[in-house]
């Protein structure tokens, strides 16, 4: 068994890749993923890894380096946040679209303006598209785990996808907990050898990355993406079983917490997963039957998967930790695209909570609980989507 | 007359002892001087410690994303050019993750005026190479020392034949004042390279260091001989001049824009008669 530490999100991260020892990060600072790439340097300055790091002059650098790197044959990783990740968007879709099984950490942060430094998942949601895989983890050790996995799951040659590990900025990302670190050769074992696919140094072989596709092939293109993440959700599981016989902590496409004979439930990702739980187990205790679903891999999104987690239930708060504005929040959107496939419906609502680092406290979730009660009991939602948390 | 009391914004949460706060204090003075009043002029930034700038003043402030100052300035000078538009920025700001809008900012030759605290290090990060960090130099994101070639902004601008391209020392606030005002008073895009101690990250480039090295410029140098200019701005390392390394005469991009050149366009009143005139010329 590998180490019992007290450490930061950040670091957890720096760790993994320093297990990992990719051959090439690009990167650029930006809090608060900044340490992430400064602690990973360290090992950098004292020979822990062999990884070449170089600092660039912009995100939109970083991930155009990471993606030459990737296609050139290496195994790549950088980390970034906020307006870090919106200025490599154009850069994300060539990743994905080039199939170049990249591993990025991103440290959600709210994004401007106005300008915050602080925890949500606007920056995350803002890429929902791109074709990256995203996993978004609860606490340092699921950030540690989601790394690690990452690799193994992005690099499976089934589907060469890039893939996203997400934490929230400063609440996991600075905060000290414990984490149960791997043994190196552990991690080497799990992870395996890279291996190169259709890489731009294999002189022998000359290869092209992302020529012209006009209206005769772009469509079946994108339909063959499409279909790739298709394959995703069984890798994601396939891997996640392997990491449970190694470590005994289990991961899948989604978590449930006291779901199963639960009549209400909130459905909630990353850190606020954990309050929420806490606030549960005090209203099981008055005899309210309430669970949770707390989505891991939110690309590609398990719909299924959810749909039959979640059917038996009379009422559901899905917590959106960034907004679509003038639409529902992103969470929500996936969450009743899911229900859709239900015989009977439960009733959905959509609560808007902790942007730019706003606390989510106990009271939010009793209040969200409070009124899931009545709407089970009345069967009628009064206001679909709202802001909770709000200073009046 | 303004009173440096109307310049006062939010308390500056910079380390003590850092160079910003000679900048701070004297563009208060200056702008007093010149009889400018906080509500005449407009101070556009990026991201940074020197960007946090516009929070300190009290005056009209855009502060927009990390390396985008530039082009935000230029598009309020556009719609108002009759207002002065200053840039304060940092070296990685503006040299690094800007460092394309500076290229195409001085060619365009805006009447913005562009100050950088250039303390050749990313403070707001805490200590990161900048464009202009020194070869070698080392950081945690640097721990073999920086590869690459120091950044030379005043060669860089004489290349790029701007149209006003001066250095000055945080810590010299007389020359300071005076490259302020001389800016302000060019037409045309001005850049003020501002050398500024960073006192918890930048440990070579310290007050000391600069002291050491930094001279005026003697009074009869000819800032507008370009090649004496290049080499001027080449110069770094034992000596490094201060003052007005070069200038011109090209003419601001806001003289040559016919519909703005004899009123600028927030003052120019929307005429849907004329607009339909204008309409009926294409049938
Ligand atoms: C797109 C983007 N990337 C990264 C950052 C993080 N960041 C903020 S300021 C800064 C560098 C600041 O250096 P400089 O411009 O020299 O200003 P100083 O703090 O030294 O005054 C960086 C990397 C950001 N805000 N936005
Ligand atoms: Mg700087």
């Amino acid at each position: 068994m590998g180490d019992i530490v007290a450490v930061t999100g950040n670091e957890a991260c720096a760790q993994a890749f320093k297990q990992i020892n990719p051959d090439v990060c690009a990167a650029y600072p930006i809090t608060p993923a900044t340490d992430l790439m400064q602690r990973f340097s360290s090992f950098v300055n004292d020979g822990k890894v062999d990884t070449e790091l170089v600092l660039v002059e912009s995100e939109h650098s970083a991930m155009s380096a990471c993606i030459g790197a990737a296609a050139a044959g290496g195994r790549v990783a950088t980390a970034t946040s906020s307006q870090g990740l919106a200025l490599m968007w154009e850069m994300l879709y060539i990743a994905a679209g080039t199939r170049l099984p990249i591993i990025m950490p991103l440290v959600n942060r709210a994004l401007s303006a106005p300008l915050n430094i602080h925890g949500d998942h606007s920056d995350g949601m803002g890429a929902r598209d791109t074709g990256w895989i995203q996993l978004y983890s609860e606490n340092a050790q699921e950030a540690y785990d989601n790394t690690i996995q990452a690799f193994r799951i992005a690099e499976h040659l089934d589907i060469r996808v890039p893939a996203m590990v997400c934490m929230d900025g400063f609440i996991v990302s600075h905060s000290i907990e414990r984490v149960e670190y791997i043994d190196d050769a552990d991690v080497k074992k799990f992870v395996g050898e890279f291996q190169a696919v259709n890489p731009l140094l294999d002189m022998d072989k000359p290869k092209s990355y992302g020529p012209l596709i006009l209206t005769d092939m772009y469509h079946e293109y994108k339909r063959a993406q499409h279909e790739v993440m298709t394959k995703v959700p069984n890798i994601v599981r396939e891997v996640a079983a392997d990491f449970e016989k190694m470590t005994g902590r289990k991961y899948d496409l989604f978590e449930t917490y006291r779901l199963d004979d639960a009549e209400i439930a909130v459905v909630v990702m990353s850190s606020a997963a954990g309050t929420t739980k806490d606030i549960i187990d005090q209203y099981r205790e008055k005899g309210i039957k309430v669970g949770l679903l707390k989505p891991r891999m939110f690309r590609p999104f398990p719909f299924l998967e959810i749909a039959e987690a979640l059917q038996h239930l009379k009422a559901i708060a899905v917590l959106d930790r960034a907004d679509s504005f003038g639409g529902y929040g992103p969470l929500f959107s996936e969450i009743t695209g899911a229900v859709m496939s239900m015989n009977s419906k439960p009733a959905v609502i959509n609560k808007i909570f902790g942007l730019g680092g706003r606390d989510y406290l106990p009271d939010q979730a009793e209040q969200v609980l409070d009124e899931l009660v009545t709407i089970a009991k009345t069967g009628k939602v009064e206001t679909i989507k709202e802001y909770i948390g709000v200073r009046e | 007359m303004p009173s440096l009391q109307d310049y006062k914004g939010q308390d500056p949460a910079w380390c003590p002892g850092c160079g910003n706060f000679g900048i701070l204090n004297t563009f208060r003075d200056a702008m007093v001087e010149l009889d400018m009043n906080p509500h005449q002029f407009t101070v556009v930034s990026g991201i940074g410690q020197a960007a946090k700038f516009p929070h300190y003043i009290k005056c009209n402030t855009f502060n927009g994303l990390h390396g985008r100052a530039l082009p935000v300035a230029t598009g309020i000078r556009l719609a108002n050019h009759e207002q002065p538009v200053m840039v304060f920025t940092g070296d990685g700001d503006c040299y690094g993750e800007g460092g394309n809008h500076f290229i195409h900012t001085m060619r365009r030759n805006i009447n913005v005026k562009l100050f950088v605290h250039d303390n050749q290090i990313y403070g707001l990060t805490k200590g990161q190479a900048s464009p202009t960090s020194m070869e070698g130099m080392k950081t945690k994101n640097q721990p073999f020392g920086v590869f690459s070639e120091q950044m030379s902004p005043m060669a860089l601008a004489v290349a790029m034949d701007c149209s006003f391209v001066a250095r000055t020392f945080a810590a010299d606030s007389e020359h300071l004042k005076a490259m302020i005002k001389a800016a302000l008073n060019h037409n045309g895009f001005t850049l003020v390279d501002i050398l500024q101690p960073c006192v918890t990250f930048n440990k070579i480039n310290t007050f000391q260091w600069y002291k050491e090295r930094v001279y005026h410029i003697e009074p009869d140098y000819d800032p507008e001989n370009r090649v004496q200019a290049f080499q001027r701005a080449l110069e770094w390392g034992d000596r490094i001049p201060l003052g007005i390394l070069y200038k011109n005469n090209r003419p601001a991009l806001e003289d040559r824009i016919p519909i703005i050149s004899n009123k600028s366009l927030l003052k120019q009143q929307l005429n849907p008669l004329k607009l339909e005139e204008t309409l009926r010329e294409f049938y």
